[in-house]
Parts: structure tokens; sequence; C-alpha cells
């Protein structure tokens, strides 16, 4: 039974609120640096506008959606009250006014510094504390995550920890870990600079030290969506979990292996040496393997429903899906992107490959693939899910529903694919514009055409999921009844130790951490003359 | 006939079949993950190509006055193997040289940093793709077959001017690129 609905509610309001105004700055970044726009006079403009976006869609959306769905999990599965309620209003309100301090600043043109913040650039001091405060706003959520699981732990001492619980505590241990390397990039090197305690910072190891935050952070923002996959699909759709043990063996792999990779992301920089970037390769591509997994076991899943309602045959069964329920339509679409998504980033993680594609518009391409359409989708899912249980009223718009999630497919298909292309082409990534005029630039300007009209079609889907979710605050009062979660095949009796808690998970993390990690940032840290002067933006 | 201590009939074959299935899938997915890597392992060994390896320092603040970075110092120049160096540096927001001259069929070498924020390097159409970071040499071997001009742009957010971060590259005829090389130690467009 889910009491603290206010506190949720609360959380998915601001995480869509923001969400909203930075997808139009999306879609308004998008058309200006087409060829459907002039060249903005003041390209500015347009970074801050980029600052504003990846900030709000990169810290503040998936984390809202994280904590919330997280309190929602936590006391429908466990059946208790939150314990720790005042923590948690006092973790929003630590978000709210992050977010704000954050934001006033990047508006008035005094943080144009990008969500990646790029030292030595510097912006204004209250651009990073603003993060961090929302950074440690989520961190009193896992804090509370770690508690209510230990008191119901207590009452139910041999008990498996229901699904939805484990995988949940597992995100939120692995946030905690993977944001510790953009606070200490925060605090020890850019803060200080910016506040003007120190004048020069290390631009290797700051890299290195966000590159640790910014791989695992994806699985932070995939935790929920594939909550949603296990938990919420087959019981949304009449069938069962396949596989109860396979769900956890993914969650705690993911536990594992999505932390020690992010040194990927830096495969072309000159501060790390060859070894290191191997090393983290070949990780990268273990990270792919809970995906696989969970591919089939999602996929059986879904084919049990379809038997159950009576398909038959090797095909058969996809037909007699409940093809008109949202949740059907949104796991269909996630999959589909998450494929193609996948697929890019096995390109992307090669240890080769990407020298093609590094910081082109495939890498932008790529992502909004897998966050923005894999992932998004399926928030827009859990959202349209919960919301009858949150606010108690009737919530039955199907077909509206149906046409928000076509258009987000739709859209996100028209913006990635030919983002992918130019960027093969080799275009670069995150500018103002393009000199459309040039005769090797011009043929890719159709592509990007194509891209900004993708984007327009994005933000009409998601003007209409707001408009979904306001109108379901207005309509009859309805008991939605108890929030409940899927049933696996066989459902666990017992669950073995390993796979019902997370001691051994979480020392694994934490050590291939410090193996994959610990030499090069000692190293970096030990650096000597390298040094650089910060370069203050907005001033 | 059933085993009263595990669970009884149909429950254990779909059980048993349950398990046997998924094994299955998880070996072929690591299988093919470690197909993946074996490929990448290989590659790299042979140096078909490879990410850069050794790590090179130097300070960032001083590059234009001493070492290898200095302006005369900078393009293209040939070494005693018949090599040829390409040293560039990127800046807010421009690359010196802003246009670079390399010959075909002839082993390439480019050394390049940046003395102020970080900067991208990537020459259109070719793999050549490196991060410039200020206190750091970016190093990457390259090898162009066919003649002609291709963009460089800038491909790393480096501030409000990154947009207008463009150069280019020049290849030309190896006896062509031998030619100018006779005349000047270091070449670039300027020559041209």
């Amino acid at each position: 039974m889910i009491s603290s609905r206010r506190l949720i509610i609360a959380h998915f309001w601001l995480a869509f609120a923001v969400f909203g105004l930075a997808l139009l700055l999306g879609a308004w970044q998008m058309l200006v640096r087409s060829p459907l726009h002039n060249w903005l006079s003041d390209p500015e403009w347009y970074y801050r506008s980029l600052t504003a976006h990846g900030t709000v869609m990169a810290y503040a959306l998936p984390t809202l959606v994280a904590m919330g769905f997280g309190y929602a999990i936590t006391e429908s599965t466990l059946d208790q009250p939150l314990v720790g309620k005042r923590w948690a209003w006092a973790g929003f309100g630590l978000i709210v006014v992050g977010a704000v301090m954050a934001l006033i600043p990047v508006a008035l043109g005094r943080a144009s510094v990008l969500y990646t913040f790029y030292p030595p650039l510097i912006g204004s001091p209250f651009y990073y504390i603003g993060v961090v405060l929302v950074v440690v706003g989520s961190w009193i959520w896992v804090a509370l995550m770690s508690v209510n699981l230990r008191v119901w732990k207590t009452r139910h001492p041999h008990a498996p920890i229901p699904l939805a619980m484990f995988a949940n505590v597992a995100g939120s241990y692995l946030w905690a870990w993977t944001s510790l390397g953009a606070a200490l990039e925060l605090l020890f090197q850019i803060i200080p600079v910016a506040l003007g305690w120190k004048s020069t910072l290390d631009a290797g190891l700051a890299r290195i030290l966000f590159s640790w935050t910014l791989h695992a952070i994806v699985y932070f923002w995939l935790i929920p969506t594939y909550i949603a996959y296990y938990t919420i699909v087959p019981r949304a759709i009449g069938g069962r979990v396949y596989s109860d043990t396979m769900a956890r063996i993914s969650f705690v792999l993911f536990l594992v292996v999505a932390m020690p990779i992010g040194i990927h992301h830096t495969f072309m920089d000159p501060q790390v040496g060859a070894g290191f970037k191997f090393i983290h390769s070949i990780f990268t591509a273990a990270v792919a393997v809970p995906t696989l997994l969970t591919v089939f076991t999602i996929c059986a899943s879904v084919e049990v429903a379809g038997r159950l309602r009576g398909g038959r045959g090797v095909f058969g069964w996809i037909g007699a899906l409940p093809w008109k329920n949202p949740i059907m339509l949104a796991v269909a679409f996630s999959f589909v992107m998450l494929g193609f998504g996948g697929a890019g980033g096995l390109i992307n993680m090669s240890y080769q490959l990407d020298t093609t594609v590094h910081n082109t518009q495939w890498i932008t391409g790529h992502f909004h693939l897998i966050f923005g359409g894999a992932i998004v989708i399926m928030y827009f899912a859990i959202a349209y899910d919960l919301w009858p249980h949150l606010t108690g009223r009737n919530f039955s718009n199907d077909r509206l529903m149906r046409a928000q999630l076509w258009l987000w497919f739709i859209g996100m298909m028209v913006t990635t694919f030919p983002w992918h292309w130019v960027g093969i082409l080799g275009m670069p990534r995150r500018m103002a514009f393009y000199d459309f005029s040039d005769p090797a630039i011009s043929p890719q300007g159709i592509y990007v055409t194509f891209s900004a009209i993708g984007a327009l079609i994005l933000l009409a889907s998601g003007l209409l999921f707001l408009f979904i979710l306001a109108t379901g605050q207005r309509t009859a009062p309805m008991e939605a009844g108890a929030y409940t979660f899927a049933r696996a095949v066989h459902e666990p009796a017992a669950v073995p130790a390993p796979l019902n808690g997370y001691a051994l998970w979480v020392t694994l993390m934490i050590a291939l951490t410090i193996t994959n990690y610990g030499f090069p940032i000692v190293r970096l840290a030990s650096g000597y003359g390298t040094n650089v002067p910060a370069v203050y933006v907005g001033r | 006939m059933s085993d009263q201590s595990r669970p009884s009939g149909v429950h254990q074959l779909a059980h048993d079949l349950i398990e046997r299935v998924e094994r299955r899938w998880a070996s072929l997915s690591i299988a093919v993950i470690v197909l993946l890597a074996l490929l990448a392992a290989f590659a790299g060994i042979h140096r078909a190509t490879m990410p850069q390896s050794i790590v090179e320092t130097i300070e960032p603040r001083i590059i234009h006055m001493q070492g290898e970075f200095v302006e005369t110092n900078l393009g293209s120049a040939v070494e005693a193997d018949g090599s040829v160096t390409v040293r560039a540096v990127g800046q807010e927001y421009s690359f010196n040289p802003s246009c670079i001259v390399v010959p075909t069929d002839t082993p390439i070498t480019f050394r390049a940093t940046s003395p102020d924020v970080i900067h991208g390097f990537m020459i259109e159409g070719t793999n050549i793709n490196t991060m410039l970071v200020p206190g750091y040499v970016s190093v990457l071997p390259a090898r162009f077959d066919k003649p002609g001009e291709r963009l460089m742009p800038c491909h790393e957010f480096c501030g409000v001017g990154h947009e207008g971060m463009w150069a280019r590259v020049r290849v030309i005829d190896k006896q062509e690129f031998q030619k100018l090389a006779a005349q000047q130690p270091r070449v670039t467009c300027d020559q041209q």
C-alpha cells in the first residue's frame, strides 16, 4: 500500500516539469543549428541552452524518477510505511534548492560549461554547488532505501527480498558509488577554482574523475527502466517473470560491472595509457551480458503472456499480446530502441571502432536513442502505471497514451537515425551552428533538418505526456487498490544468500573500481607541471 | 514416481527446461562478448589501430615559448627515416597551423596539444581522432592513401567560439610534398 503519495507525486511532477522545459530547449537547439534557421547572432545562447538541457536531463530527471519510484517500490513491496519520511522531504527540498541554484547562473549565461563541466572552463560557483546539492539530496534517498530494507529484514529475517526492491536498492548503491567521481572532481578541483581559492587544475585528472561517474550514471538511469521491464510489464500484460533468479543476477551484475568501465569515455585521451583503456574496453563488453540476459528473460516473460492469452505457434503469441495496452506498446518500442542503441554502444566501446565516431554526432544520436528512447519511454510507462495509485483517481485514457508513445518512438527514430549518419560522415558535436554553405558540409544539411523535425515530434509527444498526467489529476476519484508487481513463473520460496543481499556485490564493485581506476587517478593526482590556469566563462 | 524433496511432475520439468534454455542463452551471450574482446586484442597487438598508448606530459603555460610546440616548429617536418611528423596546437578558437599539408603513402605522426582548454582533433572521413588536453601531448600515427582536402574540426566544447574552430588538411602527392619540404623546414598551406 502506498501511503506517501504526496511525496512520490512531488518527485514525479518536479521530474516531468523540468523535463518539459529541457525538452523545449532541446527542440529549440535542434532547430537553430539546422538549415531551417539562420545562424544565431550570439552562439553563447546555444551553449547556455545546452548546459540547461543536459543538466536537467542527466541529473534532475532520472534522479527524481529513481527516487519517486524507489519510494513507491519500498512502500508497496515491503508493505510498510516509509521510514524517515521527513528525511525524504528534506532530500527533495535539497534537490529543489540545488536545481534552482544551478539553473539561475545557467540562465544568466554565467555557467555555459555544459553538464559535463569541461574544466579548465570554469563557470559560476553557484552552478556547481547547486549540482552538488542535488546529488546530496539523492544520497539521502540512498540512505533511506538502505534503512527501510534493514527495518524490513529484521522483521522478515529469512524471506527473499521482493525483486523490485532488490533491484531498487542495488540501483541506489550503484548511484551512491558512481556519483562519488564527479563529487571529487567538483569538491577538490572545480569548486575551489570557481571560488577563487585556487587558480589552476589538472584537466586530465578531471576527465578521469568525471568518467568514474559518466558511465555508471547511465546504468543508474537504466535501473528504473529495467525494474519496469521485470516487475511491471509482465503484470500489466497478464504474464509472469520467466526467471526470478536471472533477474537478480542481471541486477547484481550491473552493480559490479557498470563501474570499472568509465575510461572508455577517454579512449582518445592522451592522459591514460593503452593498458587501462583496454581493460576498461573489456569490462564494457562484459556489461552487455546483463542486458542480453534481460532481453531474453523479458521476451520469454512476454511470450508467457501471449501464450496464456491463447497465442499458438512460433510467432503466433506475438499477435495474441495485448497491443492496446500502453505498457505493452512502451516495452515493445523500448526494446526496438534498446536493440539499435545497444548495437551502437558495442561499436563505441570497441577499443578501435570508437576512433571513427568519437565526439561526432553519432555519439549524440547514440545516447539519445538509449536514454531518451529506450529508458525514458519506460519512465512514461512507470508514470502511467503508478498514476492512479498516486492520485486515487480514474486514469484510463489509453488512446491518448498510445498516441503519445507512438509519437515518442517515431520522433526518436526520426531524430537519432540521421544523427548517427552525419556522425559517420564526421560531423562534430556541440556546435551552435554549421557552415552549410561549405561544399564539404552542405550534403549533411538535409539530415540535420530531419533530426530537427524529429525533435519537434518529440516535443509534441512530451507535451502530450504532461497533458495526460495533468488530466489524470482531475478525473473522478477511484480507489485503484494495492500497487502490485509481477510474479515469477516459479515464485522463489528461498533465494541463495548472495542473491538476497549486497555485501559480496558492493565489495566487488569497490574492489574493481580500485583496481581499474586506482593507478590512473593516483598517477594523475601526483602530476607534475600539467596544471593549467582556469578559463572563466561569463565574466 | 516423483521425488518428494523436489517440486513434482510438470513443475520440475518446466523448471529444468527454463534453466536449460537460460543457460544456453547465457553461454551464447558470453561467447559473443569474449569473441569481440579477442578481436579487439588481436587488432591492438598487431597495431592495426589502437588508442594512444604512452602518456607524455608538457607544461601547458610555456608551450609558446619553448619546446617542440613553438610557432616556428609547427607544421609538417620530414624526419631522417623519411616519415613525416606534424605538430599542431589547438587553442581558443583556432588550430595552428590552420591548414596542414601531408604527403600520400608516407607514415605520419601527429603530435598536438593545447595551451588553454580541452579541444578535439579529428580529420573527417578518417579514423584520425584524438583529444587535446592541456598538460598532455596527443600522439597519433596515420597514413593517407589518396590526395584531397579534408575538414578538421574541433569536436570538443571549448567555449563560445567552439563552432568556428575548423581547420583543413590537404593531402598532396608524395613527390610534390618532397619539393615543398626541400624549400623550408616546416610545411603548411601558407607555402603553397
